[in-house]
C-alpha cells in the first residue's frame, strides 16, 4: 500500500533519513519508535508531501506522491499540535476541510463517530482560538477520521487528552485497525503503541534498525511487554565503544 | 482555490490587528479629510499614510500571519490539494484582506470626500503597493524558518524602500550632478515600488510642478497615458515577481 | 453762412451714402471699385472667393446675418491675403475669413490694416487664417468680439491671431484666439488696451509683449497656451485682473516678465502652472493681492530683479512657492498669506510672530539638480527641509516674509461670465 524507495534527505549537513527503504500494507498498525531526533517525524512529513526527499520516491498504492496530491485523500493526519486559524469556529475548520475534497470524497460517507463521542456538536460554533489544547486535540482527531481514510497517521494521539478521551480515540482506532485500515502511529505513551499496533518500526539515526510484527518480536526476545524489548533495543545501540548519541 | 480563500479571509477578517487598522486609517482619513479646507491638502496627507503606514502595515501583518499560520500550513498541505493552492490561498488571503481595510479606512472617504481622478489614483496606488508589501513579506517569509529573523528581514525591506533607497537615490543624483542624469533617475524610480507609487500620484496632484522639470526624459515619460500605463505595469510586476518567487520556493520548501 | 455749408455738406453726405446690397464675388468686387466714401457694403450669405482685395476708403463692410452660421464667408483658397485696408475710417464686420494662405515672405492676413487710423473690425470669425487681424503702423483701431480659430501646425508656419506692430491707442476687446502662434502679439504698441479676452491652446504665448510702453490688460483669460504669457522689455504696463491657468510645461509660465520696470500686477490668479511668474531683470515693480494657487512653484524670482514688492498676495496649495538662483535678495515680500506657513500668533493681530522662508531646501536641490524633483513628498525631502528649518544653510538667509499674513486675503474671484466672447 505505502512503499518507500532508497529515500534520502539531510539538512544542511545533517543526514535525517538515509536510504529508507519499506513497504506498509493494509491491515497493519504500526507503531513508529525511535528516539528523538531519529527521523521519525520526517519520515512521516515526507510521506505527507511536507518534507521533499533528496532521492528516492514513495508510492501510494503504487502511485508515486511526487507532482501528484491526490494521493492524500486517502490519508488522515493528526498532528501531534493543531494549530488552527484563531478566528474560525469549528463548523467552519470542517466545512472547509469538507470544501478541498468536494468531487473527491462523497459526503455521505463522512464518519462522525468521533464528533459524536467527544460531544464536538455542542462546541461547533466556538471559536477554535477559544479552544483548550485537549479540545484541539480532539478536533484533529475528528478531522482525521471524518473521511473514512485507508490510511490513518497518528502523530502522539493521545497526548494532551483525557483519559476518557484517550480511551474513546483508542477504541476508534482500534475499531479502524479491525477494518482492515493501514495505521501509522507514533507516541510516548509505550503501553498505548502495545495496546494498538500490529507492528514496530525501530528508527535511529536515520536508518531503519528494525520492522518486525509486534509478536515475533516478543518471541524473538522473550518480553511480554514493549518497553522492555525497546529498552533491549536502545541498549543493543549504546555499545561503549560508539561515542554518547546526543539524544541521552 | 477558493475552497480554502473563503475561510482564510474570514479567519483574518476577524484578527483585531486588522479591524485597528482599518479603523485607524478610517480615523485618520477623515480627520485629514476634515482639518484640511482644501481637498488636495488632505490628499496629500494621506500620500504620506500611504507610502509609509500601508507597506510598513502590510508587510508586517503578512510576515506575523505566515509565521503564525504555519502550522495550519502544515495541517493544509497534508490535504488532497497543492502546495500553489495553499501560497496562494494565503497570498490572497492575506491580499484581499488588506485591500479591503485600506478600501474601507481610505477609498471609501475618498470616494465620498475627493472622488476625483486624483482621487481615485490615490485609491489605486494605495492598493497595489498593499499587495507589493504583501508579496515581499511572503518572500522573506518563505526564506526563513526563524519567526523573529522574517520578521527582520520584513522590516529591513520596508525601511530600505521606505526611507534609505531615497537617501542613496539623493545622494547619488548631488555626487554625480555633472553627468547627465536623466535615465538614471528613470531608472531608480522604477526600482522602489514605493517611488512609483508616489510618482504616480504626483503625476495627478503636483503636475505643474513636476512638468516644469528640466529633466524632459522623465517628465515626458510619466506625463503620458503610456507612461502611467508603464508605471503601473511595473508596480504590477513587482506584486507579480516577488509572489512568484516566494511561491517557487514554498513548493520545494520543506515544511 | 460758413454754418450752411457745413450742414449742407454733411447733410450731402448722408443723402448720398450709398447701400450696396451684394449677392456673389463679381458684386462684390465692383461695389467694392465703385463706393465711394462712407457708402455700406451688405453681403448677402453666401461662399465669395476673395484674394488680396484692397479697401482704400473709408466704407462698411458688413455682413447681411447677425448670427455667426450665417455670415457671409470670404475664402481665399489658400491662395493669399483677403482684405488689406489702407484707409482711415473702415468699418469690417460679421464676415467668416477662411483659409489665408502661408508663405515665409509675407505675412497674409484675414483682414490686413496698413497705416490707418479709426478703423474698427467687430465680430468676425476667423477659420484657418494665417494671421487672423494684422496691424501695421496704426492708431486708434478696434478690434472687438472677434473670433479666430486656427489649426496649428508648427510655431514657423503658424502665425498669430491678433498681431499688433508699432501701433499707439488701440483697443483689443472680447476676442477669442485659438490655435495660432501667439494669440495676441503686441511689438512697439502704446497707450493701449487689452480688455476681456479669451486666448488658449495657442501653441506659443496667449499673449505675446514686447517694447510696448504704457498698456494695460485686464480681465483676460490666458488657459493652457504652449507657454503662458510673456510681457518683456516694457516700461509702465498695468496687468489687472486676469487669470493665468494651466499653463504647463518645461517652459511654460503664468507670465513670463523679462525687463519690465514701474509696473502693476494686481488681482489676478495664477492657477495650476508650471510657474505662476518669472521674474528676470525686472525692477520696481509691484505685485499685490494676487492669488497663487496649484501651481508648481508659484513665483520664480531671478536675482537680476530688484526693487519689487511682493505684497498681500495669496499663496495656496503650490508645491513650491518661491524659488530662486541667487542668494542676496534686493525684493521686499511682506504681509502674504502663505499656506504652508505654521507659526503662531500669540497677539491675535493676524500677523504672524516668526518668519516665513517661502523657499525651501528641497527647491533649492531641484535647482541645482534637476533630477532631484523625483524625490518630491518622499520622506527624505521633507526630512531635508525640517532639517533646514531648523539650521538653514542652502536657502537665501534674508528671502523671508517677516509679517506672514494668518488667514488669506479675501480677493473678489474671477468671473468668467464677465467676458463674453462668441465662439462657435
Amino acid at each position: 500500500m505505502i512503499r518507500f524507495e532508497n529515500i534520502s534527505k539531510t539538512f544542511g549537513k545533517h543526514t535525517v533519513l538515509q536510504n529508507i527503504a519499506l513497504t506498509f500494507e493494509q491491515g497493519q498498525a504500526v507503531a513508529i519508535v525511535g528516539p528523538n531526533g531519529s527521523g521519525k517525524t520526517t519520515l512521516i512529513k515526507s510521506l505527507l508531501g511536507m518534507v521533499i526527499p533528496d532521492t528516492g520516491s514513495i508510492y501510494v498504492d503504487n502511485q508515486n506522491i511526487k507532482h501528484d496530491f491526490s494521493y492524500r485523500s486517502k490519508i488522515g493526519y493528526m498532528p501531534q499540535i493543531g494549530h488552527y486559524p484563531p478566528n474560525l469556529s469549528i463548523r467552519q475548520l470542517i466545512e472547509m476541510m469538507t470544501d478541498i475534497r468536494k468531487g473527491i470524497i462523497d459526503s455521505k460517507q463522512l464518519d462522525f463517530d468521533i464528533i459524536k463521542d467527544f460531544e464536538l456538536e455542542k462546541i461547533y460554533e466556538k471559536k477554535l482560538g477559544t479552544l483548550s489544547g485537549g479540545t484541539k486535540q480532539k478536533v484533529s482527531a475528528a478531522l482525521a477520521f471524518l473521511f473514512d481514510p485507508q490510511i490513518l497517521i497518528l502523530d502522539e494521539p493521545t497526548a494532551g487528552l483525557d483519559p476518557l478521551a484517550s480511551e474513546i480515540l483508542k477504541q476508534k482506532i482500534f475499531k479502524e485497525k479491525n477494518k482492515g485500515k493501514l495505521i501509522l502511529l507514533t507516541s510516548h505513551i509505550l503501553s498505548d503503541l502495545e495496546e494498538l499496533s500490529s507492528h514496530l518500526l525501530y528508527i535511529q539515526d536515520g536508518q531503519i534498525q528494525l520492522f518486525k510484527q509486534l509478536s515475533q518480536l516478543k518471541e524473538e526476545y522473550d518480553e511480554t511487554r514493549l518497553s522492555k524489548i525497546i529498552a533491549r533495543l536502545m541498549q543493543v545501540k549504546l555499545s561503549p565503544s560508539l561515542p554518547q548519541p546526543y539524544w541521552v | 482555490m477558493n475552497k480554502v480563500i473563503k475561510y482564510v479571509i474570514y479567519d483574518i477578517l476577524r484578527n483585531k490587528f486588522v479591524m485597528s487598522y482599518t479603523l485607524l486609517l478610517l480615523l485618520v482619513s477623515l480627520a485629514f479629510f476634515g482639518f484640511e479646507a482644501d481637498a488636495n491638502k488632505g490628499l496629500l496627507s494621506l500620500l504620506n499614510i500611504i507610502l509609509m503606514v500601508v507597506p510598513l502595515v502590510s508587510i508586517i501583518f503578512t510576515t506575523i500571519q505566515f509565521y503564525n499560520s504555519y502550522e495550519f500550513l502544515e495541517l493544509l498541505s497534508a490535504q488532497p490539494i497543492g502546495r500553489k493552492t495553499i501560497f496562494l490561498s494565503q497570498y490572497l488571503g492575506i491580499g484581499i484582506s488588506l485591500c479591503l481595510a485600506f478600501v474601507i479606512g481610505v477609498g471609501l472617504p475618498t470616494i465620498l470626500l475627493e472622488g476625483t481622478t486624483k482621487g481615485l489614483t490615490l485609491i489605486l496606488c494605495g492598493l497595489l503597493l498593499t499587495l507589493v508589501f504583501v508579496s515581499l513579506a511572503l518572500l522573506a517569509s518563505v526564506c526563513t524558518k526563524d519567526k523573529a529573523k522574517g520578521i527582520g528581514i520584513a522590516l529591513a525591506i520596508w525601511f530600505y524602500f521606505s526611507i534609505v533607497y531615497d537617501g542613496f537615490v539623493l545622494t547619488a543624483l548631488l555626487s554625480f550632478s555633472d553627468y547627465p542624469l536623466e535615465k538614471a533617475s528613470l531608472f531608480f524610480t522604477t526600482l522602489n515600488p514605493s517611488d512609483l507609487a508616489r510618482i504616480i500620484i504626483l503625476m495627478k496632484l503636483d503636475i505643474s510642478a513636476l512638468l516644469g522639470m528640466t529633466g524632459a526624459i522623465f517628465q515626458q515619460f510619466f506625463s503620458s497615458i503610456l507612461g502611467i500605463f508603464i508605471a503601473i505595469v511595473l508596480l504590477i510586476l513587482w506584486i507579480i515577481v516577488p509572489a512568484w518567487r516566494a511561491l517557487a520556493i514554498f513548493n520545494k520548501k520543506d515544511l | 453762412m460758413k454754418k450752411l455749408t457745413v450742414i449742407f455738406i454733411l447733410l450731402s453726405q448722408l443723402t448720398f451714402a450709398k447701400t450696396w446690397k451684394v449677392n456673389n464675388t463679381s458684386e462684390l468686387l465692383k461695389s467694392v471699385a465703385h463706393s465711394s466714401k462712407n457708402d455700406s457694403v451688405i453681403v448677402k450669405k453666401g461662399i465669395y472667393h476673395i484674394t488680396n482685395l484692397i479697401i482704400d476708403k473709408p466704407i462698411y463692410l458688413i455682413g447681411g446675418e447677425s448670427q455667426p452660421q450665417n455670415y457671409p464667408i470670404f475664402d481665399a483658397n489658400y491662395k493669399g491675403e483677403i482684405i488689406t485696408v489702407k484707409s482711415s475710417g473702415v468699418y469690417i464686420g460679421k464676415i467668416e475669413f477662411r483659409h489665408v494662405g502661408e508663405t515665409s515672405s509675407i505675412d497674409w492676413a484675414g483682414i490686413k490694416v496698413l497705416e490707418s487710423s479709426n478703423v474698427t473690425i467687430k465680430n468676425n470669425y476667423f477659420r484657418d487664417c494665417y494671421f487672423g487681424v494684422y496691424l501695421s503702423a496704426c492708431t486708434k483701431i478696434q478690434v472687438l468680439g472677434n473670433t479666430v480659430i486656427g489649426h496649428p501646425k508648427e510655431e514657423q508656419t503658424t502665425g498669430n491671431g491678433i498681431h499688433a506692430w508699432k501701433c499707439d491707442s488701440i483697443k483689443i476687446a472680447n476676442n477669442y484666439v485659438q490655435g495660432h502662434r501667439d494669440g495676441i502679439y503686441f511689438e512697439f504698441v502704446t497707450n493701449s488696451l487689452i480688455r476681456q479676452n479669451f486666448t488658449t491652446q495657442n501653441i506659443r504665448y496667449g499673449l505675446h509683449f514686447m517694447f510696448s510702453h504704457n498698456d494695460t490688460y485686464e480681465l483676460n483669460q490666458f488657459v493652457n497656451n504652449g507657454a503662458g504669457v510673456a510681457v518683456m522689455y516694457t516700461k509702465h504696463v498695468t496687468m489687472r485682473s486676469n487669470l493665468f491657468k494651466n499653463n504647463w510645461g518645461g517652459a511654460a509660465y503664468g507670465i513670463l516678465l523679462k525687463d519690465i520696470s514701474d509696473s502693476q500686477i494686481q488681482h489676478n490668479q495664477f492657477i495650476s502652472n508650471t510657474v505662476g511668474i518669472y521674474l528676470e531683470g525686472c525692477s520696481r515693480t509691484n505685485i499685490i493681492q494676487n492669488e497663487f494657487s496649484n501651481d508648481g512653484i508659484a513665483m520664480r524670482i531671478q536675482a537680476s530683479c530688484d526693487d519689487n514688492l511682493i505684497q498681500n498676495n495669496n499663496f495656496i496649495a503650490n508645491t513650491f512657492d518661491i524659488a530662486t538662483n541667487g542668494n542676496s535678495v534686493y525684493n521686499t515680500i511682506l504681509k502674504n498669506y502663505w499656506e504652508k506657513y505654521d507659526g503662531y500668533d500669540l497677539n491675535h493681530d493676524g500677523i504672524g510672530d516668526v518668519a516665513y522662508r517661502p523657499v525651501s531646501l528641497f527647491s533649492t536641490l531641484i535647482e541645482r539638480v534637476p533630477q532631484t524633483m523625483m524625490l518630491l513628498r518622499s520622506f527624505t525631502a521633507s526630512l531635508l527641509d525640517k532639517i533646514e528649518k531648523i539650521i538653514p544653510s542652502l536657502t537665501p538667509e534674508n528671502l523671508k516674509d517677516e509679517s506672514p499674513l494668518m488667514k488669506p486675503i479675501r480677493l473678489v474671484p474671477f468671473n468668467p461670465k464677465a467676458v463674453t466672447v462668441q465662439k462657435s
